[in-house]
């Protein structure tokens, strides 16, 4: 089970719910994952929300919305989306993410603290995407931040995890739960994760343009339980050298 | 004015020349690189790439559907007022042209608005010509905010303005601004705009300097295809957009590739160089794949210019916007009428009926992605 702010979810796939090529797909697709908790872009929203057929779908399913605040560009930009996430959808959950970079979408770590310090203080459970910053990271963790969400590699790109040292850091220090966002583009690299010891990994860009997305969902479910559970067994640390079964000191014991 | 430094002192027919001597090695290198520079992008547009034209597709729709995943934005134009005080030989609005000339007041711009919202429009791109008096600031913060009331997006493309003038357009909630150079070969240029203030073909390329530098979250740029050479406009043109992200990283690009198309203006003389510089299907095709293999996340826009045949085949393989349902007149949304259009559009399809399409192509049409957080 993972545990955000007292909630306990079943699943530790997060998943986002953009790029898919049409909601119903993204619906299957979460359901097939098991994903218990979905990321929900407020700028894509309908101005009339009864309206808004993606919202519709995801309401059906049993799942926790995480509404982001992407499109903002600084804290002031993200605390308006995040009052207006509780305002529409009553929401006190919210995905801090302010790139203000147009190109590479990569998180100002600056505003990104900023908005967090206060949104905590208004009430918000705040989930803030960030560099794998372990830094960062602490200064997210001390401003009262539900989790940190650092990333794998840039947004979008399927690139795994190439902070990896820098995540096993923010893991080892971490008092809130890690969860990779971003980047993790195959399932061995979402398992990869959380036999690091990631709380939770976040996916959409290698769910949602898969050739068969509700297929790749359920491999990625099972590729995070998989990676869980081996965590969770205590895998044995990997040896630069072979151990010998007849240790050299073992005359010592016979003393 | 860090841009149109850097534009202009850029060596026209050298690029033409460069472009040209591309070969098939040239356009393999460019293929199989990940990063690709200017010099790859001239590879594929040349001559020489037009067999590659299958491969540049694939990748380009590869790349398209990585970062944008499998979407297409939707928006529609709303022409405010067809008033023009430049005299553009190649364009309906000109001021020669003996059209009926009107300015949409706040109560018709309200009827326009509620036909393109009862369409599911919310992403609007608000049309002018270019009269500085009649339709000029003051126009605009009388009528924005009635505007902005109604709809999510606000998309520009009226005359080049100060700086002040973009960033007081930012605060009334106008998110994109649209300004084409139309031609970036200066004598070109001088040939088709003959009165005017639109003459100024230096302020007019220094305008996506002052929009970055207002903060406005998406710049707009492109060529007339048809004007000039239209393959060194459109290295020019991806030169152009690249220096915008370099210089204004907060700033969205946005490209288009318009081609040039009949209206009431055209003259025997201009119809003549259409048929010598005007791409092909073919070409528009490689030309956007092209953009696309050369800068990943620049929006790439189509309009209805194009075929509803073309649209559809190439909807998939590069672009993220797509205008449909577009009427090119003042007015034309509460009462269409053939005589004011600006030009001519192809696609005339209902907006449904394009949705629809964008579906058949496995994507999914967004009507609205942009809220103002402000």
């Amino acid at each position: 089970m993972l545990t955000l702010a007292n909630q306990t979810f079943s699943s530790r796939l997060l998943m986002g719910t953009g790029k898919f090529s049409s909601p119903s797909i993204m619906k299957r697709s979460v359901k097939s994952a098991k994903s218990t908790m979905v990321t929900l872009a407020m700028k894509r929203l309908s101005a009339h929300i009864e309206h808004d057929n993606s919202l519709a779908l995801l309401r059906e399913l049993d799942v926790t919305l995480l509404p982001n605040t992407s499109g903002a560009k600084n804290a002031q930009e993200a605390i308006f989306a995040a009052e207006l996430v509780y305002e529409v959808l009553g929401s006190p959950w919210i995905k801090l993410e302010i790139h203000p970079d147009q190109q590479h979408l990569l998180p100002d770590p600056i505003e990104t603290l900023r908005a967090a310090e206060v949104l905590v203080k208004k009430g918000f459970n705040v989930l803030p995407y960030c560099h794998a910053d372990p830094v960062l990271c602490r200064r997210l963790e001390e401003v009262g931040c539900a989790a940190v969400m650092p990333l794998g590699a840039p947004i979008g790109t399927n690139q795994g995890l190439q902070t990896a040292p820098f995540l096993r850091i923010i893991i080892e220090q971490a008092n809130v739960p890690v969860i990779v966002d971003a980047g993790i583009g195959k399932p061995s690299e979402a398992m990869a994760a959380m036999e690091m010891g990631a709380d939770a990994v976040l996916v959409n860009t290698a769910i949602a343009t898969a050739i068969h997305p509700v297929a790749m969902a359920s491999a990625f479910s099972k590729a995070v339980e998989i990676g869980r559970k081996a965590y969770e067994a205590g895998m044995p640390d990997t040896q630069q050298d072979a151990k010998p079964s007849s240790p050299l000191t073992q005359f010592l014991v016979q003393e | 004015m860090r841009i149109a430094s850097t534009l202009m002192s850029q060596d026209l027919s050298n690029i033409a020349l460069s472009i040209q001597s591309k070969t098939n090695k040239h356009v393999e290198q460019a293929l199989g690189k990940t990063s690709r520079n200017l010099d790859d992008f001239m590879a594929l547009i040349s001559p020489a790439a037009t067999p590659y034209v299958e491969e540049m597709a694939a990748q380009s729709q590869m790349l398209t559907r990585a970062r944008f995943g499998n979407t297409m934005g939707l928006f529609v134009p709303l022409y405010l007022a067809n008033l023009c005080a430049n005299e553009c030989t190649y364009c309906g609005f000109t001021m020669s042209n003996k059209i009926k000339r009107t300015v949409l007041n706040l109560s018709q711009i309200e009827t326009e608005i509620d036909a393109i919202t009862d369409m599911g429009f919310s992403q609007v791109l608000l049309v002018t010509g270019e009269h500085e008096q009649k339709v000029g600031m003051s126009y605009f913060s009388e009528v924005l905010p009635a505007i902005r009331a109604k709809v999510s997006n606000v998309m520009m493309e009226v005359q080049p303005l100060p700086q002040k003038d973009y960033e007081t357009l930012k605060t009334l909630g106008v998110d994109a601004v649209l300004v084409y150079q139309e031609t970036y070969h200066p004598q070109a240029y001088a040939r088709y705009h003959t009165r005017g203030k639109k003459q100024d073909f230096l302020w007019r390329l220094q305008t996506s300097d002052r929009i970055g530098a207002a903060g406005i979250d998406k710049i707009g740029i492109g060529a007339l295809l048809g004007l000039g050479d239209w393959r060194t406009d459109s290295v020019m043109t991806a030169l152009h957009g690249q220096l915008v992200q370099q210089h204004y990283w907060r700033s969205r690009v946005a490209i288009s590739f318009p081609r040039l198309r009949q209206c009431e203006g055209n003259t025997n003389d201009s119809a003549n160089l259409l048929t010598q510089q005007f791409p092909n299907e073919t070409q528009l095709l490689q030309l956007i794949c092209a953009h696309r293999l050369f800068n990943p996340q620049a929006e790439l826009s189509l309009s209805t210019r194009e075929s509803a045949r073309f649209r559809d085949g190439v909807l998939p393989l590069g672009i993220t916007s797509m205008s449909a349902g577009s009427q090119t007149q003042p007015g034309g949304y509460s009462a269409p009428s053939e005589a004011l259009n600006q030009f001519d559009i192809d696609d005339t399809r209902a907006v449904n009926l394009v949705a629809a399409a964008i579906e058949a192509k496995g994507l999914q049409p967004v009507w609205k992605d942009w809220m103002a957080f402000s």
